[in-house]
């Protein structure tokens, strides 16, 4: 956990990497975010991003207006801060993604690229039960819905989410990425690759197994829904997503909401204590379903 | 006012100086790959240099205009004409309505830049003109491009015969040093992967667009170790994070990757060393095939690169302010 495990590095002249640990741990993910959060708030001059990522952070600056040397010595101060602090905690908020698993879309999606996948029989989720020790992929889709999981990283495209499942490292689902990755990707796929789950915000190439999709937008450039009437992008790092497997029926019935501009996301807010986390996921992560869907 | 797409050309885009602000959610900075030529193209119509103009890539499109104006090109070096009748580049030029403007073959370079008086003028997104085409949005429809398109122009007139002369305008020989600051992930190298990355040329490949340029070459080593939890298991794999733009990533150790303006932010490949920002419009007009020589230099000597190019454009723009 001390600052002297974490490595700082440039990249040339306009970004300082942070790489706080090389595996992945909410710990570290929490610590990038923190750091964030508390290097935003100082609203330094010449910082142009902020850019959190799983356990590492990137900071984008400009140095005509901020030596690097400052930014480096400031950056320090704030991991040194932030690893001090006895309990962290973020404020943030937890809503629902209603995934159509299983779908048409993914499934024929993934037979077209069956020559790319480590298995040629059968489908990604089936594959994924197989991979995680599972009884089919009710089972599987089951482990995937049930437990939240947290935003740890938004990138690689407009507002793509990374997300962590809130399960000791032992339960938590792991699947190989594709062999060679996919040319296609249905937008709103849901994916996973590694430990990580991911929405894909657009159409395009992936190389995670395809698990469902859902009706929902996360990215909007026209800002249509009313969850996005501020941002063309709704996840930000540090969001706690909590799945639902909806069937066709639902799908359709959503997808016409979203259409007419009327769908609203289930979501609360909550604050999210590390400690607390650790000492009983079960039981917290129980609570933090209280607060999104009520007794 | 405006200009009609008559033919769209390669991958032809709106692009000005970016969108900075919005990497922390995936959405790159975008802009001209080469903002240098980008930001001449608009002191010759007597435009701010941050306003958007037309960025070409390769092949030229055929664009009619609806009304008078004046325009430059700058960047790549191509024949320019104007009804079939050559006209300069680095120079700013009158035309009429209905003239309809044209481009040879490619002599050097990749990206030229045509400029408008009064800019092209898309809604603004996000505080940028720019397209940002994954995203879909920016610069006209999100999208490169098509027949039959009109984009909309500032104005009219604008000032004539403004010449920016050879001394200042880009090279573009086939082989170039770019200049890199080694760090990130490079201690997963070993020291004949390292070797290997700085001590021959690479060629450019035909992967080479507003996302990254790939280049071919020989294959890097990666030190033996057990990978982390999470990050996947080839040796080039680390737990996805940020991109640096004109960060050097190795996917399998062969074929590096620079990350150019329309960058995905992150991923899990491990990244070796970042280009300054003083070289990548120098990248962002290398043509495939060009053979690439990666240069280390310390982060000062990046920022001293940087302040001598700062210099450059500040000269050229002060002899028409």
């Amino acid at each position: 956990m001390s600052s002297n495990t974490s490595r700082y590095s440039w990249g040339a002249d306009e970004h300082l990497v942070v790489q706080l640990a090389e595996s992945m741990s909410l710990d570290a993910n929490f610590r990038a975010m923190a750091m964030s959060s508390e290097l935003g708030e100082r609203q330094v001059p010449g910082i142009i991003d902020i850019c959190p990522s799983n356990a590492s952070l990137l900071v984008r600056f400009d140095p005509d207006q901020l030596a690097p040397a400052d930014l480096e010595t400031m950056v320090r101060e704030v991991e040194a801060r932030v690893a001090v602090s006895s309990s962290p905690k973020i404020s943030t908020r937890i809503f629902e993604v209603p995934v159509w698993y299983g779908d048409p879309f993914t499934v024929e999606t993934g037979a077209r690229f069956r020559d790319r996948h480590q298995r040629p029989e059968g489908d990604d989720l089936e594959f994924a039960a197989i991979e995680n020790g599972l009884d089919g992929p009710a089972a599987f889709i089951k482990a995937h819905a049930d437990s939240p999981w947290i935003t740890s990283m938004v990138g690689f495209v407009a507002g793509l989410p990374f997300l962590f499942q809130m399960v000791p490292q032992e339960r938590q689902l792991e699947v190989p990425k594709y062999v060679r990755p996919r040319t296609d990707t249905p937008k709103q796929t849901i994916g996973h690759g590694g430990c990580f789950t991911a929405i894909y915000s657009v159409r395009g190439a992936g190389g995670y197994q395809m698990f469902g999709i859902t009706p929902v937008p996360i990215f909007d450039p026209e800002q249509k829904l009313r969850d996005f009437k501020d941002f063309m992008i709704f996840f930000r790092p540090g969001d706690i997503v909590k799945f639902r497997s909806i069937d066709e029926v639902e799908y359709y019935a959503i997808l016409s909401e979203v259409e007419a501009g009327t769908y609203r996301y289930r979501q609360a807010p909550v604050e999210f204590v590390l400690n607390e986390f650790h000492e009983d996921p079960d039981k917290y992560n129980a609570t933090l379903l209280e607060a999104l869907y009520g007794n | 006012m405006g200009i009609e797409i008559i033919e769209p050309g390669l991958a032809t885009s709106i692009q000005d100086q970016g969108r900075p602000g919005y990497y922390s959610v995936g959405i790159p900075p975008s802009g001209a790959l080469d903002l240098y030529s980008a930001a001449l193209a608009n002191v010759l119509v007597g435009n701010l240099p941050a306003m958007a103009v037309i960025e070409a890539t390769y092949m030229g499109p055929k664009l009619r205009f609806t009304t008078p104006t004046v325009i430059a090109v700058t960047g790549a070096q191509i024949p320019v004409q104007i009804n079939g009748q050559e006209i300069p580049q680095w120079e700013s030029v009158s035309v009429n309505a209905d003239d309809v403007l044209t481009f040879g073959i490619l002599q050097a370079g990749a990206r030229f830049y045509v400029a408008v008086a009064g800019g092209i003028t898309v809604p603004e997104i996000l505080g940028s003109r720019s397209t940002y085409a994954l995203g879909a949005f920016g610069g006209f429809e999100g999208r490169s491009l098509k027949s039959g398109d009109l984009l909309p122009v500032g104005m009219e007139s604008g000032p004539v015969g403004r010449i920016i002369t050879s001394e200042w305008r880009p090279e573009f020989p086939r082989e170039i040093d770019v200049r890199v600051v080694l760090g990130l992930y490079d201690y997963r190298l070993t020291d004949v992967g390292l070797s290997a990355l700085l001590d021959k040329p690479w060629k450019l490949s035909p992967v080479a667009d507003r996302i990254g340029f790939r280049y071919s070459g020989q294959k890097l080593e990666w030190r033996d170790r057990v990978q982390p939890f999470g990050a996947g298991s080839d040796p080039s794999n680390i737990v996805d994070a940020g991109y640096p733009v004109g960060s050097i990533q190795v996917p399998g150790g062969v074929e590096p990757i620079i990350l150019h303006r329309d960058a995905v932010s992150g991923g899990g490949y491990a990244m070796v060393a970042t280009v300054i920002s003083a070289d990548m419009s120098l990248v962002g007009q290398c043509a495939p095939g060009t053979m690439t020589n990666f240069k280390p230099v310390t982060l000062d000597e990046a920022l001293a690169a940087r302040g001598i190019g700062q210099q450059r454009l500040r000269t050229v723009q002060a002899k028409w302010s």
